[in-house]
C-alpha cells in the first residue's frame, strides 16, 4: 500500500528530509502535490532509522514544510514498451508520447504490460560475443576508414556550430545492416532545443525510415533530471528490442554534455566533492553505466550499438566529458572546424579518429577484401599530405618534387572526393571502394606500400 | 562465501539500519564482527565488507547495487574477510572482482547473458574431479608451502597442491592416485595438538600477502618480444611497470602484447574497470593464439578478472588484489607469474567513489589521503621470492611475481595523482605519448620520457645472448647506450632543423638525424597486428638494432673520407633494414647475416668508386 507523507523536516537545495516512520524502498520513487496543484518526482537517496532522505528531480522553489502531500509509490524508475505501437513515434522521458511541434503530451497511451526497470544490470563479460558484423552508414569516411560494427559504441566528437547534427540525421536515414535482419533504430536527444529535435524528425521523415524510428525527446527546458533518465529509457527500451525480440538496434543519443551538465549539476546541489572542472568523481562510472549497455550477448540474434554524440566545449578533446567518454567507447569520430570552414562535410579529422572494432569485422566476408589495405593506405598517405602541405609554407609549390605534387592531388581528391558528400548521398561499401581506388591511383604505385600486391593488380587504375 | 551461515550466534545477526549508496548500516552486529570481515544481507544474498566499526553499528560497504532494499532486513557476519578460493580450476577461467565465477554463472542464467543481484555459486567448481597424484609419502614432516601432490591443471600448467601456510606435522594419511574434487579429503597433517584433514583448495584473505622465505634481487628479464620494451626499457621478473597513456594511445594493445607474448608461466589479467567487448576480444583471442612451444591455447595459462566499467564499484576496488592473490599462489609453486591491471586509474576511481560516500576528506583532486599507501600495497607485493615450500629436489624455490599496471590518466596529463603516485612505487615507466600514436607510431612509448632500473638487474642475461659481431663490439648494454644518445642527440636538434631545415646541417648532425630515423621506423615501430612483426625474440633484436648502428659507425668513418649523407641514403641495404621487422621472421637469422654482408659490400663498393673524394 503506498504511503502519504504530509510534513516535511527539511528542504535543503533538491533534497528534502523526511522523519521515517514506514518501510521504505532503497531507490524508491516518490510523488510530491503541491497545494498549488504542480506535482513534481523524486527518489529515496538516503535512509536510516530516524530519516529519509529524498532527492527532488525538478526545482523545490516553493515546496513549504507543510504545503505538500508526498507519496512513495513502492515502485522504481519502470518503461513500458510494446511490441506493436512505438515505431515511428515519438517520446519523452518517461515513456509517454509527445507532439513535438507543440512540446504538449499526446492522448493516446502506450497500452501494454511490458514493464522494465530503466537502470538495467550489466551484461556478464563472459556472456558478451565479441561485435565483428558491419553497419552501413553509406557516408564514406565513416565506412571506409572507421566502420561502425554492430554493438560497438562509436561517439562522434563536435563542437558548437559544426554539423553534427545533419550528420546524425543522414547516418540514421542510411543505416542499414546488409544481412536481410530487422534493423531499429532509437533516436535519443538530451537537452536539445525544440528546433533541433523538429529538424531531426523532419528528415526522419523525408528519409521514408521513420517506420523503423523510435524517438525520445527530452528538451533543453525539461527538468534537469530527466537527462540523467532519458537515456536510460532509451537504452532499456533497446535492450527489450535487440536481447528479447532479436533485432539489431542502432541508439542515437545526442548530446551527451547536457548529459554529464545535468549529472555536475544535480552533484553540486547534493554538495559532493569535486573533481575536474566540477563534474563528480563518479563520472566515468556513470557514464559507463550507459555506453557499456552496448552489445551482443552469446546466443543471440539482436545487437545494440550505440552512436552518441557530444559537442566539446570550446572543441578541447582533453575536457573531462570527451576525455572520459574517450576511454570507455571503442574509439572516436571527430568533427574537424576547418574542415567545414573549407565546406567539406562531413568534416571528419580522420587522423584523429579510430574505429577500434573495426579491424575484426571488415574484409571478404562482410564488406571487401581489399578494404583493410586501401583505409590504412588512405590514412598513411593522407597524413603524408599534411606533411607536405607543411612543407609548402616553406618551400613553396615548385620545390616540391614528383612524388610530393602526386600526395598533394591525392590530397586534395581525398578531401573533396572522398570525405565530401552529398547530405542525402546514400554510398554503398563498393561505391566508397572504388572511390578509394579512384583517389588513390593519383600516387605512383611504389607510394602504396601498405597495398597487397595482388590488390594493386586488380583495382590500381593505370 | 557461502557455506559458513551455520550455527549462527545472535551476535552474528544483524539488521541493516541504513542505506546510502552502495553503503549500509548495520546494528547488532558491532560487538563481534572484525573489522574487513564480509556479512551477508540474507534475503537478498548481496555480499558486503565492513570498514567502520562504531559503537553501536558498524559501516559495511557492498559489492552489488541496493536498490529495492528495505531498513530492518537481516544481515549476518560471515567471519572472514574477501578471500579468494585458490585450487585447481583457476586458470582458463573468467572471474568479477570478487571472484564470481562469470562463465558459470552465464551457463545458469540459462542464456540470459545479465548480472542478475545476489548469485550464489561457488567460484570454484565443487564437482569437477582432478587427477591427482600424491608426491609425499606417509610419515614425511612437512610445513606450509609444501607440495604434497600435483595435478595436471591445463596441458600448460602443472598445479601443485601446496599445504596453506601456518600448517604443518607428520604426513598421516594421503590419497592414491585418482580423481577427486577439490573439497574431497585428500590428506591429514598430524601434529602434537591435533590431527587435521586437508582437501585441494585453501583459502586467502586478499588483503594480506602471502608469507614467502625471503625476497631475491631480480635477475631474469621478462622478455616481452616488443622491441622497445626489451631494448629500451626492460623489466624483470618480479619487477614491477606503470603504463600511462591517454585514449588512443594503445594501452590495451600492449597489455595484451604482454599477455600473448610475455615468457611469464602463469598470466593474471585483470580488466578492472575498462570495456566489456575488450574482455570478450581477450577470451576470444586467447583461446585462438596457440602457444607456439606446446602447441595449446594459451588460455590455459591465463586466469582473467573482469569487473567493467558498469559492474558495481566496490567489486572493482578488490579486483586488483584478488588478482594479485591468485597471482602469489602461483608463485608459490615456483612460478613465473605475471599480473596485467588495465586499468588501475579505474581501480583508484573506485577508493575516490567510497571514499566520498564515506564523506571522508579528500586529498588532490578529490582522491582519498591513503590512495600512496593503497597503491604501495599492491605494487609491493611483486618481487623475486624463495619460497616457504621445499621443492623436490631440495634446492631453494623460486617464484616470481611481476606487476603491470596500466594508468590512464585525464586528459593523458601525467601529473595527476594517479600517474604521480604510482611512479613512486614502480620501478619501470613505459610513457604512452599521444603524439607518436597520432602519428601512428605504435607502440607509443616515449623514448624519452620513459625509463626503466632494471637493466643493471638484468644485463648479463643478455649478455650469455649476444651475437657476436666483430664488425661492431658491443653487446645489448651498449647498444641500449649508443641508442639512447643517438635518439637523446636527435631531439637537441629537433629545433633547428626546424629552423634552418635539415639540408643546412653539418653532415655529421645529418647522419644523427637519418640514423634516429632508421632506429624509428626500422627498429622502435612494431605492429602487433602482422604475424612476424608481433613478436621479436632476441636474437633477431640484437641483429637488428646491430645492423643500423653498424651503418652508423662505418657511415662516420666514411664521411671523415669525405662522402656524403646522401651517398649512403642510396645505398639498397637501407630498404632491407627498414624491412626486417616485418619480412625477417625470428627462426631465419642468416637472411640478417646475409644483410650485414650486403651492407659491407655497399661500403666498400662506395669507397672504391669515389675513391674517397676530399671535401
Amino acid at each position: 500500500m503506498s504511503v502519504i507523507y504530509r510534513k516535511i523536516q527539511e528542504i535543503i537545495g533538491p533534497l528534502l528530509f523526511l522523519s521515517n516512520n514506514h518501510d521504505v524502498k532503497y531507490g524508491e520513487i516518490v510523488k510530491i502535490y503541491s497545494d498549488d496543484g504542480t506535482t513534481r518526482n523524486g527518489q529515496v537517496l538516503k535512509m536510516d532509522e530516524e530519516i529519509i532522505v529524498i532527492e527532488v528531480f525538478e526545482d523545490t522553489k516553493g515546496l513549504s514544510s507543510e504545503n505538500s502531500n508526498i507519496l512513495f509509490t513502492e515502485d522504481s524508475f519502470k518503461i513500458k514498451i510494446s511490441d506493436f505501437d512505438m515505431f515511428g513515434r515519438v517520446f519523452d522521458s518517461l515513456g509517454k508520447p509527445i507532439d513535438l511541434s507543440q512540446k504538449s503530451l499526446k492522448e493516446s497511451n502506450i497500452i501494454t504490460n511490458i514493464e522494465k526497470d530503466i537502470y538495467g544490470t550489466p551484461i556478464n563479460p563472459y556472456a558478451r560475443e565479441y561485435p565483428s558484423d558491419v553497419i552501413q552508414t553509406g557516408i564514406s569516411a565513416i565506412d571506409g576508414l572507421f566502420t561502425l560494427i554492430r554493438g560497438q559504441k562509436l561517439p562522434i566528437f563536435s563542437g558548437q556550430g559544426l554539423p553534427h547534427n545533419k550528420l546524425v540525421a543522414q547516418i540514421v536515414s542510411q543505416a542499414k545492416v546488409l544481412t536481410e535482419e530487422p534493423f531499429l533504430i532509437i533516436f535519443c536527444g538530451i537537452g536539445i532545443i525544440q528546433d533541433e529535435a523538429i529538424f531531426f524528425l523532419n528528415r526522419f521523415k523525408e528519409s521514408g525510415n521513420i517506420q523503423n524510428i523510435i524517438s525520445f525527446i527530452n528538451f533543453a527546458d525539461d527538468p534537469v533530471i530527466e537527462r540523467l533518465i532519458i537515456p536510460r529509457v532509451a537504452l532499456t527500451t533497446a535492450e527489450y528490442f535487440a536481447f528479447e525480440k532479436e533485432m539489431h538496434v542502432l541508439v542515437v543519443l545526442t548530446d551527451i554534455t547536457n548529459y554529464a551538465e545535468a549529472l555536475r549539476e544535480l552533484s553540486s546541489a547534493k554538495e559532493e566533492i569535486p573533481s575536474r572542472k566540477g563534474y563528480p568523481g563518479y563520472l566515468y562510472s556513470d557514464l559507463a553505466s550507459i555506453y557499456e549497455r552496448t552489445g551482443k550477448i552469446k546466443g543471440k540474434k539482436g545487437s545494440i550499438t550505440q552512436i552518441p554524440v557530444l559537442t566539446m566545449p570550446s572543441d578541447s578533446i582533453t575536457h573531462p566529458v570527451p576525455d572520459t567518454t574517450g576511454y570507455i567507447t571503442e574509439g572516436q569520430l571527430v568533427l574537424n572546424r576547418n574542415l567545414n570552414k573549407k565546406g567539406i562535410y562531413p568534416p571528419i579529422e580522420v587522423l584523429a579518429s579510430i574505429s577500434r572494432l573495426m579491424k575484426d569485422g571488415i574484409g571478404k566476408k562482410t564488406t571487401r577484401e581489399d578494404h583493410a589495405d586501401v583505409s590504412s593506405q588512405l590514412l598513411s598517405s593522407y597524413s603524408d599530405y599534411l606533411d607536405v602541405k607543411d612543407l609548402i609554407s616553406i618551400v613553396g609549390e615548385e620545390g616540391l618534387n614528383f612524388e610530393q605534387k602526386a600526395l598533394l592531388k591525392f590530397g586534395d581528391d581525398f578531401e573533396q572526393k572522398f570525405l565530401n558528400q552529398q547530405r542525402n548521398e546514400n554510398r554503398n561499401f563498393s561505391q566508397t571502394l572504388s572511390i578509394a581506388w579512384k583517389i588513390l591511383s593519383d600516387l605512383p604505385k611504389s607510394q602504396l606500400f601498405r597495398i597487397h600486391d595482388h590488390f594493386m593488380n586488380k583495382y590500381y587504375i593505370d | 562465501m557461502t557455506e559458513s551461515n551455520k550455527n549462527l550466534k545472535n551476535s552474528d545477526i544483524g539488521y541493516i539500519s541504513a542505506i546510502n549508496g552502495s553503503l549500509i548500516e548495520i546494528k547488532g552486529l558491532e560487538h563481534q564482527i572484525k573489522l574487513h570481515d564480509l556479512i551477508k544481507i540474507v534475503s537478498y544474498g548481496i555480499i558486503g565488507e565492513v570498514i567502520h566499526i562504531h559503537s553501536d553499528h558498524v559501516v559495511a560497504q557492498c559489492f552489488e547495487n541496493l536498490y529495492n532494499l528495505k531498513l530492518f532486513e537481516k544481515v549476518i557476519n560471515l567471519h572472514e574477510p574477501l578471500s579468494m578460493e585458490l585450487a585447481p580450476g583457476l586458470l582458463s577461467n573468467i572471474f568479477d572482482g570478487i571472484q564470481r565465477p562469470l562463465k558459470e554463472i552465464f551457463i545458469n542464467s540459462k542464456g540470459l547473458g545479465f548480472m542478475e543481484r545476489g548469485i550464489e555459486i561457488p567460484s570454484l567448481s565443487r564437482k569437477k574431479k582432478w587427477h591427482f597424484i600424491p608426491t609425499s609419502k606417509l610419515d614425511e614432516k612437512l610445513s606450509g608451502g609444501d607440495v604434497v601432490g600435483t595435478v595436471q591443471e591445463t596441458p600448460l600448467i602443472e598445479h601443485k597442491i601446496m599445504i596453506p601456510p601456518r600448517h604443518s606435522g607428520t604426513l598421516s594419511y594421503i590419497v592414491e592416485e585418482g580423481d577427486y574434487t577439490i573439497i574431497d579429503e585428500i590428506y591429514r597433517l598430524k601434529n602434537r595438538k591435533n590431527e587435521v584433514a586437508l582437501n585441494m583448495m585453501q583459502k586467502w584473505p586478499v588483503t594480506t600477502n602471502r608469507p614467502y622465505l625471503n625476497r631475491i634481487s631480480p635477475n631474469q628479464p621478462l622478455y616481452t618480444g616488443i622491441r622497445t620494451i626489451d631494448l629500451m626499457f626492460p623489466i624483470a621478473m618480479g619487477g614491477t611497470v606503470a603504463v600511462p597513456g591517454g585514449f588512443g594511445t594503445g594501452k590495451t594493445v600492449i597489455q595484451q602484447s604482454l599477455a600473448k607474448w610475455c615468457n611469464a608461466d602463469v598470466i593474471v589479467f585483470v580488466g578492472c574497470g575498462e570495456r566489456g567487448n575488450e574482455m570478450a576480444d581477450v577470451l576470444k583471442e586467447f583461446t585462438k593464439i596457440i602457444d607456439p612451444k606446446s602447441g595449446r591455447p594459451l588460455l590455459e595459462r591465463i586466469i582473467l578478472i573482469a569487473n567493467t566499467s558498469n559492474m558495481p564499484v566496490s567489486a572493482r576496488e578488490a579486483s586488483i588484489f584478488s588478482g594479485v592473490t591468485m597471482a602469489e599462489y602461483y608463485r608459490d609453486m615456483g612460478y613465473n607469474v605475471a599480473v596485467l591491471a588495465d586499468s588501475t586509474s579505474r581501480w583508484a576511481e573506485s577508493l575516490r567513489e567510497i571514499s566520498g560516500l564515506l564523506e571522508e576528506m579528500p586529498a588532490e583532486e578529490g582522491y582519498p589521503a591513503y590512495l600512496p599507501s593503497k597503491l604501495s600495497s599492491f605494487y609491493e607485493r611483486a618481487g623475486v621470492v624463495k619460497t616457504i615450500g621445499n621443492s623436490a629436489s631440495g634446492k631453494d624455490n623460486l617464484g616470481s611475481l611481476t606487476i603491470i599496471g596500466s594508468v590512464s590518466p585525464p586528459a593523458g596529463d601525467f601529473s595527476e595523482p594517479v600517474t604521480a603516485t604510482t611512479k613512486r612505487f614502480v620501478q619501470a615507466y613505459w610513457a604512452l605519448d599521444a603524439n607518436l600514436a597520432y602519428s601512428k607510431h605504435y607502440p607509443a612509448i616515449n623514448w624519452l620520457d620513459s625509463y626503466s632500473n632494471y637493466p643493471d638487474y638484468i644485463s648479463e642475461w643478455y649478455y650469455e645472448r649476444d651475437i657476436d659481431w666483430p664488425e661492431i663490439d658491443i653487446d645489448w648494454f651498449g647498444c641500449r647506450n649508443r641508442v639512447n644518445e643517438i635518439l637523446s642527440k636527435e631531439n637537441d636538434l629537433k629545433n633547428i632543423t626546424q629552423l634552418i631545415g635539415e639540408e643546412n646541417l653539418p653532415e655529421e648532425q645529418r647522419l644523427i638525424l637519418f640514423i634516429s630515423r632508421l632506429i624509428k621506423e626500422g627498429f622502435l615501430l612494431q605492429n602487433a597486428f602482422d604475424n612476424i612483426d608481433n613478436y621479436t625474440d632476441i636474437k633477431k633484436l640484437l641483429g637488428q638494432i646491430k645492423l643500423i648502428l653498424l651503418l652508423n659507425d662505418e657511415t662516420k668513418e666514411l664521411l671523415k673520407q669525405g662522402f656524403f649523407i646522401e651517398d649512403i641514403k642510396n645505398f639498397e641495404v637501407i630498404n632491407d633494414i627498414l624491412r626486417v621487422s616485418h619480412s625477417v621472421p625470428n627462426n631465419d637469422f642468416d637472411q640478417i647475416l646475409n644483410i650485414k654482408v650486403k651492407l659491407l659490400k655497399e661500403i666498400q663498393s662506395l669507397k672504391l668508386t669515389s675513391g674517397g673524394i676530399k671535401r
